[in-house]
Order: C-alpha cells, then structure tokens, then sequence
C-alpha cells in the first residue's frame, strides 16, 4: 500500500509589513523583502484551521481520523488546541487528535508521525495542520525575519498526490534558539555558533542520512524544500549537499518570514503547488536537529493543483507602521474600547458550540429554511426541533446589507464592518468582516468564512467564524 | 379589544436631560417625579404602584429597588421592566392596563436611565444575546444599514442620502434649540452635518443621537375620574406593541427599509384609536429619531407618507414644525439623548404639553392639536411600542 500525502494547503495573513519599515522605526537597516502579520483576530490556531480547511477541500472530513496541530506559538500554554482546531474544521469527535511543540522542528515532527500512524494503520486519513507567529526581540533582524503563517498536509492512502518514500532524522542537542517559561521573545544564540553547530550540522546531517537511506543522488530531486531560519541559510546547505541553485525551492523568506513549525510544510506546499508527476521532492524541518523526508509526486497531483499558493501571496495589504506590527501582535497595548455588554461564559460557549465553532446551521426540515446560528425554533414556518444540522461555513455568501463602523474596534483596529449576507439558497448570515479593503466592500461582494478571534472575554479566548471577502485564488 | 378613553394621563414630569454629573439615578426620579406630583395635584400617597422603565441595572443587576429606596414610596408594587428603548413605553401601557383592569386606579410609570456613569460615551458594544456571536454590535452600525438599503433601492448616492437624512438632522435641532430640558440646544446646518466625523458609514455624527442621563414619569389613572383631578386631562386613544421574531441581521428575506414591528405596532395603535389616515388625523409626533435613517423608515411604515414618499417629504419640510405633520417638535432623541428607559415617557410628556398647549416653551407649540402619538423602536432593532394620545374624550 502506497501512502503519502492526499492534500496541501498554505496559508498566509492578509497583512503584510516591509522590513524596511520596521528597519527604519528603529534607525537602522531595513532587511530586504516584506513578512506576513498576522490579523487582531488571528493567532497559531485561527491559522492552522484556515491551513486544515484547505485540506479538507480536497479530502472527505468524514474519513478524518486523526488531526495533529504543531506550533510554538499556540495560544493556549496548557489546553488542547488540536482538538478545537477539529472542532472547527467540523471533525468527528471520535477522531485522534495530538499536539506538537517546543520545537520549530514540530511540523516535520507531527507530519512523521502521521506518515507513522498512518503506515502503521493506526489511522487511515491524518491533517497535520502547523501554525505560527514567532516574535523576535524588538530591533533584532529576527524581529524582521520570523513571519506569520499557516501550512497542512494530510496524510493518507487514498488519492495520493506525493508518495512517501523515506523518512531520516537527527537530533542535536544545542542552545540555538530557546524561550523560557513565560518569555515572549525568542532567544538566539551568537550568529555564527548557531549556524555552525546549529542549523548548518542538523540538516547536513540529516540530508547525507536521507540520502544514504534511499541510495539517491542530490541530481534525483526535482525539488529540496528546506527550512530556513535566514533569508539564504537553505541555499547554503543545499549547496553544500550537492544539489543546484535551481532545485532549491525558494523559502519565501522575502514574502512570507521563518513561520517556525509551518514553515517547511509551508514550502512544501508551495512545491507541490507547481510540481509535476514522477518528480522526487526532498523537504526537511530544523529545531534541535531535523527530520527530513522523501515524496514522489504521482499523477494525482494535477487534480489538486490550482495555484493557490501563488494567489495568496498576491492577497495582501501593508501595515503602513511599525507600531501597528507591535500592537497587532500585542507587543504594545491597544485601548480595547467600551466593555462589551454581554459577558462570557465557557458553560454556554461549551453549550453553543456546534454553531460558534463547528459552523453548523439548522435547515428546517417542514419547509427547508435554514439559520446561521442554530435555531430550534424555524422563523419561517414555527416547526420545532424539527431540523437538521447542516455545514454552513463552507459556503459563500454576497453582501446583502453592511455598514461600517469607524469606532466599534479596539484603538489600533477600530473599524468594525457589520455584514448581512445572503447565500445562493437565501440563507442570511450576520457577521463581522476582516481583511476588508473598505473601498471594495459593496452590495453584492462575494464572502466566505473564516474562523477567528472575536475576543478573550473571561480570560480565555472566544472563538467564532467571521466572513471575508473570495479574493482570486482564495486564501487556499 | 380596545381601552380607548379608559385612561388618562393627569400629571406628568420630566428631568433636564443632558450629562448629569451632579445626579444620580436617584435625583433623577425625584427631579421628574417632584415635578409630576405638582402637575397632578396628587402625592405620592396617593400612587398605588409604579411601573419602571429601565435597561441597564446599575447597582449588581438590580433596578427597582434603587428607585424605590430613593423615592420612599411606601407599601406599594414597583414593577421594572427592559425592553430594550421601548421600556419607557412599556412602563406606561402596562400602567395604563392596571388602570384599565381595574386593578388599581392611580398609578404612576416612571422611566429613567443614568448612562452617563457607565464611563463611555457610547451605548457599547456587544450589546445582543450572545457573547460570541454579537460581540462588536453596536447601535450605530446596526441602524445604519436602514439607509445603506434605503439608499440602494431608491437609486441615492451616497451624498444624495445623506444630504437627505441631513434635513431630519437639521430639523430636529432647530426644534431642540427650543426646548429647555434638551441637551443639546445648537441649530445646525446642512453643511455642518455632512462636514461631521463618520461614525458609521454612512451616518455621521450628526446623524446619531446623543447619551445622555434622564428620567419622566406620568400619573395616570381612570378617565371617568380624570376631570375631578384637573380640567386638561390626557386620554390614551390607543396603543401597539410589536416585536419582530429575530434579529434582523438574521431574518430570512428580511429588506431593511421596513420593519413589520413598525408596520404592525403603529396600526395596531391606530385601529384602537380610531385612526384611519395618521398622515391627516396626527397632529403631532415623537418618534424614535435614535439615527436619521430611523426616523425616515419611520415615517413610512407608520403612514405618515406613502412608500419612498420620505424622500420628497422630507425635502419639502413635511415634517417640520410648520409642515403638515410636525414630528420630533422638541427635538427628538437627537436633542434630547437617549437614557433608554426615560425616552418614551419623555416623548410622551411633550405630547401631553402639546395636547395641553402648555408647552414649555411657546414658540414650539404646535396649533389646534387633538391627537398625538409617542413613540420607540428598540433593539437590533426588533421592538415597536406605540401610544396615542387625545385633549377630549371620542
């Protein structure tokens, strides 16, 4: 039996900031290139499930048997986020879900142990979704080059798209990049030493392992997708092992940023995106040591291909300051406005999350009305809990009617658009909308939904979905 | 069913409004409540039951109890009730059906709201019923979709809508620079009101109401007594209550330009009032003017023009002090504030002293008034409550 992976998918924040900016906020020299920041409303989990859901466009949620989630960013210090990322990707409960950290390295660790799980069939069809907003000291380059961003893969044996061939790891144990408890910024050893015994040792090591466990040439690979912590760190180990300028895949350090754990799944995914059938694809993940793996791409592949990664690195608005960066990734407070008049409650957000997390509606099933949130009663016809669940966050929908609010929002992201959609079955939706341009938004503008932050009323965060406008290629 | 003529109204009071530092919760009902005593020529000895209006409870989810405390109105039920903006009208049709029950026969409803303690300037956000889902609601930005639509099936531009909804700005605070117990007493020009900050596109701030603290109240008690209390008594002609069945933001099919609540509460009150044609047989109107574009969807669903007949009534000053169907004559919601649970007591006590030509100022004072409706729309918005009102019996 062949396994590997079924799907990928990318995804990146739709702000971006010029490193020159945040080079020229702290007199000195901006590095080239821009890097993803993440929304107000976004954090590792909001962006591990927009990555997951990307899978899930290709395979069938209801032969998910596994999700693992691997971040050094998640939100929550001690809680299961894996699991409320598949309740919001509308999971069954009874599937396996772990999550993976400590470690950049988590990504490609998470991924080995789908592959494991899954040759091992302990589980059929395995998401390993990886997010993260990696913050550097401020007026460090690392500040500069860590960069916001989601990526999954799903593992499986069905429909594969690249097949698995090999896996080699390494560890290596060195104080290179380290927080301690309750720290924000990532500490980062001398530049030099770090490379050296860092980075460089892990993945040269784990490159000749791979490639001595397969018994292939640097020359066999279409593609090496690297980890990069640096804008040119991958080219240099990938010279070094042999492979030319031309089949490294680009590490995205100049659009996107070191993204940590999703970073090598990231670049993955952008390989993938442009990959042809019989290519050998070599991609490895850094922290501590490395882990790298080998895929064939097979013929599948161009059913899964549509470009996305390309389009969502179009997708984007600048964050014209430094400071917004700051408070965006709350390095610096933002007045959070009036208190909200309805308080939270983890009992009723418990009770309520078939709508506010899975996305689910009620479609009456006398007279077919369907409501977003979830209705027991049916507005149209008066029927009681007489109705189905049905998948809502899905779908698009266009503006029907919307107003924007220049006040409603905390200081640095005041604007608060309120939006009344309908969809193609006449189903109205009330949301608020994000990564709006508010010059496009308009009568009849095409939304989809997202899954976001709302706010972290009773000391935890309350998530629900939020609709954005479909911008060409989507947000994958 | 109709109560028509049962009831009258035989005192009323009403507090300065405005930001009332020096005041709390408490002088604001025995400001209004001072003031209404005289009015009726009763004490409060002679008050049966209180029935209150008011949507925030400020002291740890408890509102009656304060109100009660301040007034040391002894032995008696006070009965509070939030309804959103329409609970000063709650407060008055449920002591116009204790009277009318035969129940009790005085009875006093009381609104009151002290906004100004909530530390902001604004009604705050996350106001609807769940935490998660509404959490950055806000009054404003729900309100402004009525003209968002509004605007888009009647062809306006955006500057040609709002120069439209400038004029029930404009209007409203010619109105108010007339009345003393407003909060804002400054006329205002076309031009100031599309200069202004945009608050909610496309509502400027001109286009919202103010927050401000007050409170009214009104003595009420049977119409066949009325008269041996004073000779200008009141008569409640009629009233609606409607409430629509969800969020609009929600409602399948739901338009924005129109609100069943609207349409169904103003009728409702016309029928029991006798009321064929509101546009002729309304003299004066209070309506809930808590944004322009409320009070033009008004005017619509409530008869007082024909459909996408605001928008050449307006321009042609309809509803103006001397047009055909003054309406917000003391100023509205727009000079007034909206302390929420006060309003529709407030409203109700210009349309008394315009039914009684006793106006507090004479140059508001509208001629030959027989009938007088009060009214206010709250929530999402989802909730309508209207009263009418007579200067005779019939």
């Amino acid at each position: 039996m062949s396994i590997g992976i079924t799907a990928f998918s990318a995804y990146l924040p739709y702000n971006r900031i010029k490193r020159e900016v945040m080079g020229t906020a702290w007199e000195r020299r901006g590095l080239k290139g821009e890097r993803c920041v993440a929304n107000t409303n976004e954090d590792s989990v909001t962006m591990a499930v927009e990555a997951a859901r990307g899978c899930l466009r290709v395979v069938d949620r209801e032969k998910v048997d596994a999700l693992y989630f691997a971040s050094v960013t998640a939100p929550y210090a001690e809680k299961s986020q894996s699991t409320l990322i598949a309740t919001a990707c509308n999971l069954g409960t009874g599937a396996f879900t772990a999550d993976f950290g400590s470690t950049p390295k988590a990504g490609t660790t998470a991924l080995r142990a789908a592959l494991d799980a899954v040759a091992a069939k302990s589980a059929s069809n395995v998401i390993v979704t990886a997010a993260d907003c990696p913050v550097g000291y401020p007026k460090s380059d690392q500040e500069q080059l860590y960069g916001d961003a989601g990526a999954a893969v799903a593992i499986g044996s069905e429909n594969v798209v690249a097949e698995f061939v090999a896996a080699a790891s390494v560890n290596n144990e060195i104080i290179d990049r380290w927080r301690n408890y309750g720290e924000r910024y990532i500490n980062v050893g001398e530049g030099r030493f770090i490379a050296d015994k860092g980075y460089k040792k892990a993945m040269g090591d784990v490159l000749k392992a791979i490639l001595k466990k397969t018994g292939l040439e640097a020359k066999d690979f279409a593609k090496v997708v690297l980890a990069s912590p640096g804008l040119k760190d991958s080219a240099g180990v990938a010279k070094k092992a042999g492979f030319a300028d031309e089949q490294v895949q680009d590490n995205m350090m100049l659009e996107v940023g070191d993204c940590a754990s999703a970073q090598p799944l990231l670049l993955l995914a952008a390989a993938l995106d442009t990959a042809k059938p019989g290519d050998k694809i070599l991609v490895a993940g850094y922290g501590n040591g490395a882990d790298a793996f080998v895929f064939t791409v097979t013929k599948e592949i161009t059913k899964v291909q549509k470009g996305a990664f390309a389009a969502s690195l179009a997708n984007k608005k600048y964050l014209n300051s430094y400071i917004r960066y700051l408070s965006f990734r709350g390095l610096t407070e933002a007045n959070p406005g009036e208190p909200f008049r309805t308080f939270p409650s983890n009992a009723a957000y418990w009770r309520d999350q078939k709508s506010l997390l899975r996305g689910l509606g009620t479609k009456c099933r006398k007279c077919g009305t369907t409501t977003f949130p979830a209705n027991r009663i049916c507005p149209t016809c008066g029927a009681k809990d007489e109705n189905d669940l049905v998948l809502i966050t899905d779908r698009t929908a266009k503006v029907f009617n919307y107003s924007i609010d220049n006040l409603a929002g905390r200081s640095d992201d005041p604007v608060v658009v309120q939006t009344v959609a309908e969809d193609a079955e006449g189903t109205r939706y009330y949301m608020l909308m994000t990564d709006f341009d508010t010059k496009e938004i308009a009568i009849g503008l095409e939304l989809e939904f997202t899954f976001r932050m709302i706010y972290e009323g009773g000391n935890y965060r309350n998530y629900y979905w939020m609709c954005r406008p479909v911008r060409k290629g989507g947000n994958e | 069913m109709s109560i028509k003529d049962q009831t009258a109204i035989v005192g009323m009071g009403c507090s300065k409004f405005g930001e009332r530092w020096d005041c709390g919760v408490e002088d604001l009902v025995i400001e209004s409540t001072t003031e209404c005593f005289e009015d009726a020529g009763v004490g409060p000895k002679d008050i049966q039951a209180v029935f209150l209006g008011q949507m925030y409870a400020p002291v740890g989810g408890l509102a009656a109890s304060q109100v009660i405390d301040a007034l040391k109105m002894k032995d008696i039920p006070f009965i509070r009730n939030e309804n959103w903006c329409t609970s000063g009208h709650m407060a008055l049709i449920s002591a116009v059906m204790a009277v009318a029950s035969g129940a009790f026969d005085v009875v006093m409803a009381l609104g009151v709201e002290k906004l100004k303690d909530t530390g902001y300037p604004g009604l705050g956000t996350g106001r609807g019923m769940n935490p998660v889902s509404e959490a950055r609601r806000t009054a404003p930005g729900s309100f402004a979709m009525i003209a968002t639509r509004y605007f888009y099936e009647h062809g306006l531009s955006i500057d040609e809508g709002r120069e439209l909804l400038a004029r029930i700005a404009v209007k409203n605070h010619s109105n108010g620079a007339l009345s003393p117990k407003a909060h804002f007493h400054n006329e205002i020009t076309i031009e100031q009101v599309l200069k202004a900050p945009i608050i909610a596109s496309p509502l400027g701030l001109f286009d919202c109401c103010g927050n401000s603290d007050g409170s009214a109240c009104a003595i009420i008690t049977r119409a066949d007594v009325a008269k041996s209390m004073r000779d200008d008594p009141i008569y409640i002609k009629g009233f609606g209550i409607s409430m629509d069945p969800m969020l609009p933001h929600n409602r399948p099919g739901f338009g924005w330009t129109s609100f069943p609540a609207l349409v169904n509460s103003s009728h409702r009150a016309y029928e029991m009032a006798g009321i064929k044609n509101p546009r002729e047989e309304i003299d004066v109107a209070e309506v809930h003017d808590c944004f322009t574009p409320t009070e033009m969807a008004i005017y619509e669903d409530f008869g007082f023009t024909t459909r996408g007949g605001a928008i050449e009534d307006i321009r042609n000053g309809f509803f103006e002090r001397t047009g055909g169907l003054p309406v917000n004559v003391d100023g509205g919601l727009k000079c007034f504030g909206h302390p929420v649970g006060a309003s529709g007591l407030r409203m109700t006590y210009e349309i008394y002293k315009q039914l009684q030509y006793k106006v507090d100022n004479p140059a508001r004072q509208i001629k030959n008034v027989a009938r007088g409706l009060s009214h206010t729309f709250g929530g999402p918005p989802q909730l309508s409550a209207v009263a009418v009102f007579g200067n005779e019996k019939g």
